[in-house]
C-alpha cells in the first residue's frame, strides 16, 4: 500500500486494518505520534491526513491509501523550527512533551484554515487533546501567540510578553 | 497468529448491500472509531470486514418535511440535519473523531466496556427516525424503536428524519477525559405528541415511556419528570453510578421539556 509521509513516498506492508499509528511508529520508525491510549481518547497520536487532523490510532491504513500524511517531523525544514514549534518552545508549552506532537499537529491544521484563530476556536480544536501535566494555559497561549502574531519568533527560551498570560 | 480478515471494499451503496448479503459473519466498519481500538487490542478478530469508507454512503438529501441522511455521513457533517441532531452531534467526542465517526455507526453502537455509546440514538428516537437497512429478508424501512429492538445484524443505508419540530436537549457534560455521553435527554414535539428519549441509561438509548404517557395524559413537565426512571435499569459504570443517574435524570427531563415552550 502506498502513502506519502512528510513528502516521502512510502510503500508499506502492514495489514490494511493496521492503525496508521502503528504503521508510522513500527514500520516507518516515525515516533512523534505517540501511542497514548490507542483508543481515540487522548489526542497524542494526531497527524495530518491531506491536511486534516486525524487520530492515527483510529485510522486504518486502508483509509489513507494514496494520502499525504504529515507528522511533527514534517513541520520544520530541518534548520528552523516551524512557528508553532518555536512558540511552544518560547512559551514553555511543553512539560513532559508527550502530548506536544498531537497538540502541535491539531494547532497546525487549525492555523492553516484560520490563521487568526480565536481563543474559542483554539479550545475547540484542542478539546480532544489531553495534557497530563495540565499545562493547558501555556499550550493555549502558545497557539494564540501564533494566531495573533505576537509570537516572539525568537531564540533560546526568550519569553515574549505573552509568556506571563 | 491468525490470518488477516478478508476485506470487502464496495464503491457504491448497492455494492455494499450486495456484499453484505444476510450479514452472516460480516463485521461492518464505517469511520472505524469504535472498531480500530478493538482490532488493535485483539479484542475482535473478524473473518470478513466490510469497509464502507469508499461506498459513497455519505450526504444529506432534503425532501418535503424531512431529511434523508446517508448512514456513512460523518457526525461532524450534520450541520444541515434536523434539530436536535445538530445540537446533540456537537457534543459527540471531539472535532477529530466527529470528522470520521459516522451517524450509522453511532446508531448501531453497542455498549462499550466502560460506558454506553451511541450518543445520537436518543435524538433519533425522539425524532422518530425511519431506518432503511439491508440484511436477512432484504431491504426494510422501519421506525428506529423497532430497529434498535432487534439489535445489530443489519447494514444501515440511510436514516430519514422529520424536520422543523420543537425540541429540547439537556445533558450532563462529559468529563474532559471521556468521549461518551454520561446522561442526556432529548424531547421532540411531533404530530402525535411529545417523544422523550435518553442516552446513557443502558446499553442503548431508551424512550422514557412513563414521561411520554404522563404528558399524553396532561401532566405538567414536573409531574412527567417524576416518572423518568420507569422501566429503566440505570447502569453504574466508569462515568457515573446508577444512583447519580437516577437523581439527575428527572432534572434533565424537566430541562428538556422546558425548552419545548
Amino acid at each position: 500500500m502506498h502513502l506519502t509521509v512528510n513528502g516521502v513516498a512510502e510503500e508499506v506492508r502492514a495489514d490494511p486494518l493496521t492503525s496508521l499509528l502503528r504503521v508510522l511508529r513500527e514500520e516507518l520508525h516515525i515516533t512523534s505520534p505517540k501511542a497514548g491510549c490507542e483508543q481515540g481518547g487522548c489526542g497524542s497520536c494526531t497527524v495530518l491526513v491531506d491536511g486534516e487532523p486525524r487520530r492515527s490510532c483510529l485510522t486504518p491504513l486502508i483509509a489513507v491509501e494514496g494520502c499525504d500524511i504529515t507528522t511533527l517531523e514534517g513541520l520544520s525544514n530541518g534548520v528552523e523550527l516551524a512557528p508553532i514549534q518555536q512558540a511552544f518552545y518560547d512559551l514553555y508549552a511543553s512539560q513532559c512533551g508527550f502530548c506536544s506532537p498531537g497538540m502541535m499537529m491539531a494547532s497546525t491544521a487549525l492555523l492553516s484554515e484560520h490563521p487568526n484563530a480565536s481563543r474559542e476556536q483554539i479550545m475547540e480544536a484542542l478539546e480532544g487533546h489531553i495534557c497530563r501535566c495540565t499545562g493547558y494555559v501555556k499550550i493555549i497561549a502558545a497557539v494564540e501567540s501564533v494566531a495573533n502574531g505576537s509570537a516572539a519568533g525568537g531564540t533560546n527560551g526568550a519569553v515574549a510578553s505573552g509568556g506571563s498570560r | 497468529m491468525t490470518a488477516p480478515p478478508e476485506l470487502l471494499t464496495p464503491t457504491s451503496p448497492a455494492e455494499a448491500a450486495a456484499v453484505f448479503g444476510d450479514g452472516e459473519g460480516v463485521t461492518v466498519m464505517g469511520g472505524g472509531t469504535i472498531l480500530l481500538p478493538e482490532l488493535t487490542y485483539g479484542k475482535l478478530r473478524p473473518t470478513r470486514v466490510l469497509v464502507l469508507g469508499r461506498a459513497g454512503m455519505s450526504g444529506l438529501e432534503r425532501a418535503d418535511g424531512s431529511v434523508r441522511i446517508g448512514a456513512g455521513t460523518p457526525v461532524g457533517e450534520l450541520d444541515g440535519a434536523p434539530e436536535p441532531l445538530v445540537t446533540a452531534a456537537k457534543h459527540v467526542a471531539d472535532v477529530e473523531i466527529r470528522a470520521v465517526g459516522t451517524i450509522g455507526g453511532n446508531l448501531c453502537a453497542t455498549a462499550g466496556a466502560s460506558a454506553p455509546r451511541g450518543d445520537l440514538q436518543a435524538p433519533l428516537l425522539a425524532l422518530g427516525a425511519r431506518i432503511t437497512s439491508v440484511g436477512a429478508g432484504g431491504e426494510t424501512t422501519e421506525d428506529i424503536t423497532a430497529f434498535l429492538e432487534h439489535g445489530t445484524g443489519r447494514l444501515v443505508l440511510s436514516l430519514e428524519v422529520p424536520d422543523g419540530q420543537a425540541f429540547g436537549y439537556a445533558r450532563l457534560d462529559r468529563p474532559h477525559t471521556h468521549h461518551y455521553t454520561m446522561l442526556a435527554v432529548t424531547a421532540v414535539r411531533g404530530a402525535d405528541g411529545v417523544r422523550v428519549a435518553a442516552s446513557g441509561v443502558g446499553a442503548r438509548s431508551q424512550r422514557l415511556a412513563g414521561v411520554e404517557s404522563a404528558l399524553a395524559g396532561g401532566a405538567t413537565a414536573a409531574e412527567a419528570a417524576e416518572r423518568a426512571g420507569e422501566g429503566l435499569d440505570l447502569p453504574t459504570d466508569a462515568l457515573a453510578s446508577s444512583w447519580y443517574r437516577g437523581q439527575m435524570l428527572p432534572l434533565l427531563v424537566q430541562r428538556a421539556l422546558g425548552q419545548l415552550g
